[in-house]
């Protein structure tokens, strides 16, 4: 295909004009609001919904949700999660629910932000909903634990109320 | 053999039968999802298990049948081209209890089959509490494989279910949730009639009947796990195992059962290193399909953090190389004079292992250490040694087992006797104390865990469980089996068979055993019971040799 090109008109061709409009544009913002951050000093406040990284939740009435049922294990791609089992403990108040995990660890290099973790759960108990950033200064450092985790995830209310009739 | 375990009898006279419009041959007598299983046809099913009694309760085998119609006059009926007209049942027959009859049809493909397996998943489901993420059965579960292929998407069910105990305690090792319980009976069955313990019963009726113990007894005997292996759901589950690991994630290896001399066909499920639980798999010649609890449980000892990694010199940890080194001029010059040596071989140790070890010890008195319990009438055999059959065929045991142990004893404490040679055993425990073995000038062990014995050792090198070498153990009826490796310490240790084969070339046998193949063929051709055997004919299954 040609493409025909017009000739420049005798106001485009004075190049002027269009250099004092784009500077104009340019200055104007000096006097509006701020739209950037100075980072890391200042962390962005990030919208609900945001889909950051992998973090266990509690439910509304502080109970752990995840049961350790193993199958975000199972479906990670890159194999970040490791979970360890147990048997609630005799005397526990949610006894009832049987399950839950003794150690929960997400390796945040190795996690690709998938999502199939939070896809997968049928506990709805891992969401990737973390904070923006994900740093830490040793490969160590970097293995998310179950508290950080849980720290990290907070409470999100589930209308389900799977383990209330049990 | 014990009369319960006894072998089916070839049928002679078989039936011929269509499935689906295939041509099958089954024996007579044969019901119909044994018939499919020859051509490959399956027939979905929950109560019906091979090795117990039919009870026909759970419905999910519905099939439809047909068979050759008669007239009034009882003749054959025929179709205009002379083929016999078929006459289809007017309902649905169950598989499992609808013997195989000559000219039968039987269809498991049709609408009419689907809608009713279709219905009995929707049955089944209707108070099931779906558990599945906290449920151990989850990945292994009949209920959830059959919703998959035969069941609905979601369910129309919009009550409440009907609430059952949960977490009940059976007995010992077995942990029942009746909401689970699809009410198969394969538990109670296999109670009453192979374990011959009449525990389990249900009670209530309809949708509250309940699986329960009767009162004041115990799903306790030895024999209570194979109830978990045969429950198809996750209603029975057993309490060493539970909550351990999900079953997705471990590993299967063949093996064989090592508590004692029955030799029961096992799977053992590990994952990365770590064994998580032993399972029967079925050798109709040893086990059918069951273990005891107590076997079952037996595999604490390869995971035990306690295990010896590395080869230990006077009791410093050392490279297995280099103590190979520093022991191999010691032993020469000790079994230079054979009087002086004696061996204590194990009733646990494979066949090639004792092979080697008895070539070790030609020329010195040699014995093993005798394990004797109370066997029971079914699996259980009152020799707890795995091999001690093949400790006798290579002479490594005396005759009468253990009776040279005081023999040697007495030579240690004359100052006749001055190397001793153990493999696997605590001879501390065994009647040859500390106090004898300080008087030795050198001691070898070769062992997978730190004993009283290990610690008076000069050198111990570090061995395996059954669980992490290749070899054969020949059980008490002379059945040849074979171990495989699942898992491994990742240390210095060795199989065993290589550590005997090491100390043979260290002390200037020639070096003829490469692996174990070799070592197999070189058993095969110097040992007359294992004349024409190898490895791949022994497979999963073993071959029976005869043990005189
Ligand atoms: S987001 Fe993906 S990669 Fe990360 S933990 Fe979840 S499943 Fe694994
Ligand atoms: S899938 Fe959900 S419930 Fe299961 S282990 Fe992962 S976070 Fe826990
Ligand atoms: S028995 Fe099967 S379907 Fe039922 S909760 Fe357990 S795994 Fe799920
Ligand atoms: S506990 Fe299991 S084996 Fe026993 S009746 Fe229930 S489903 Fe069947
Ligand atoms: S398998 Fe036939 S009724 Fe259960």
């Amino acid at each position: 295909m040609k493409i025909e090109r017009k000739p420049l008109t005798l106001w485009e061709r004075l190049y002027l004009p269009a250099i004092i409009s784009g500077m104009m544009l340019t200055f104007s913002h000096l006097f509006r609001k701020k739209v950037t951050l100075r980072y890391p000093e200042e962390k962005p406040e990030m919208p609900p919904g945001y889909r950051g990284q992998p973090v266990l939740v509690k439910d509304d009435e502080g109970r752990v949700k995840c049961v350790a049922c193993q199958l975000c294990e199972f479906v990670c791609p890159p194999r970040a999660i490791r979970i360890k089992p147990m048997a609630y403990p005799e005397n526990a108040k949610y006894k009832k629910v049987e399950k839950t995990p003794e150690e929960f660890e997400i390796d945040m290099i190795r996690c690709i932000f998938c999502g199939y973790c939070e896809e997968v759960c049928p506990e709805r108990a891992i969401f990737l909903r973390g904070p923006y950033s994900v740093t830490g200064l040793s490969r160590k450092d970097m293995v998310f634990n179950k508290e950080k985790l849980l720290e990290l995830g907070g409470t999100l209310p589930d209308p389900i109320k799977k383990w209330r009739k049990k | 053999m014990p009369d319960n375990l006894t072998t089916p009898t070839p049928a002679a006279e078989m039936v011929n039968a269509t499935i689906n419009g295939i041509k099958v041959q089954a024996p007579k007598g044969a019901n119909i999802i044994e018939a499919g299983e020859r051509v490959g046809v399956f027939v979905p099913h929950y109560c019906y298990h091979k090795k117990l009694a039919i009870s026909g309760i759970c419905r999910m085998c519905l099939v439809e049948v047909g068979g050759p119609m008669r007239g009034p006059d009882d003749k054959p009926v025929l179709n205009p081209d002379g083929t016999p007209k078929i006459a289809m049942a007017p309902r649905l027959s169950i598989g499992c209890n609808t013997p195989v009859t000559e000219g039968m049809v039987i269809v498991t493909n049709s609408p009419a089959v689907k809608q009713a397996q279709n219905a009995v998943m929707e049955f089944f489901l209707i108070n099931h509490p779906l558990d599945c993420p906290i449920c151990d059965q989850a990945g292994e579960c009949k209920l959830q494989e059959y919703s998959v292929e035969f069941g609905k998407d979601a369910s129309r069910f919009r009550e409440e279910k009907v609430h059952k105990p949960k977490q009940v305690d059976l007995g010992p090792r077995v942990m029942l949730d009746d909401e689970r319980c699809i009410l198969c009976s394969r538990c109670i069955r296999f109670m009453r009639d192979v374990a011959k313990d009449d525990c389990l019963g249900f009670v209530n009726r309809g949708s509250h009947t309940t699986l329960a113990c009767w009162p004041g007894k115990k799903l306790a005997g030895n024999y209570s796990l194979n109830t978990v292996d045969l429950c198809p759901v996750g209603a029975l589950t057993d309490k060493d195992f539970r909550f351990k690991m999900r079953v997705w994630f471990l590993k299967e290896t063949k093996s064989i059962c090592t508590s004692c001399a029955t030799g029961c066909n096992t799977v053992i499920w590990s994952r990365e290193n770590v064994v998580y639980r032993q399972t029967p798999r079925e050798n109709d010649a040893v086990n059918q399909c069951w273990m005891c609890d107590a076997g079952r449980h037996n595999y604490k000892h390869i995971n035990a953090a306690s295990r010896l990694k590395k080869a230990l010199v006077s009791g410093k940890e050392m490279g297995y190389a280099d103590a190979l080194k520093q022991l191999g001029p010691k032993l020469k010059a000790a079994l230079a004079d054979r009087a002086s040596v004696a061996f204590v071989g194990s009733g646990r140790a494979t066949n090639e292992e004792l092979y080697l070890f008895s070539i070790l010890a030609k020329g010195g008195v040699s014995d093993c250490v005798p394990r004797t319990w109370d066997g029971d009438n079914f699996l259980v055999n009152a020799d707890r040694n795995p091999n001690g059959a093949g400790a006798k065929i290579f002479g490594v045991a005396a005759q009468p087992m253990g009776s040279k142990l005081t023999v040697i004893a007495d030579g240690i404490k004359a100052g006749r006797i001055k190397t001793l040679i153990v493999h696997q055993e605590d001879v501390n425990r065994r009647g040859i104390g500390a106090d004898l073995l300080a008087k030795l000038s050198l001691l070898v062990v070769v062992d997978f865990r730190p004993t009283e014995t290990t610690k008076a050792a000069h050198f111990v090198l570090p061995g395996v469980t059954y669980a992490e070498k290749r070899g054969t153990f020949t059980n008490a009826n002379g059945r040849v089996q074979r171990v495989w490796p699942a898992v491994s310490l990742g240390g210095e240790e060795r199989s065993d068979w290589e550590i005997f084969r090491d100390l043979l070339r260290e002390t200037g046998q020639p070096d003829r055993f490469g692996d174990i193949a070799a070592l197999f063929a070189d058993m095969a051709a110097n040992v007359k019971p294992f004349a024409g055997l190898s490895l791949e004919k022994i497979g999963g299954g073993g071959v029976q040799i005869s043990v005189t």
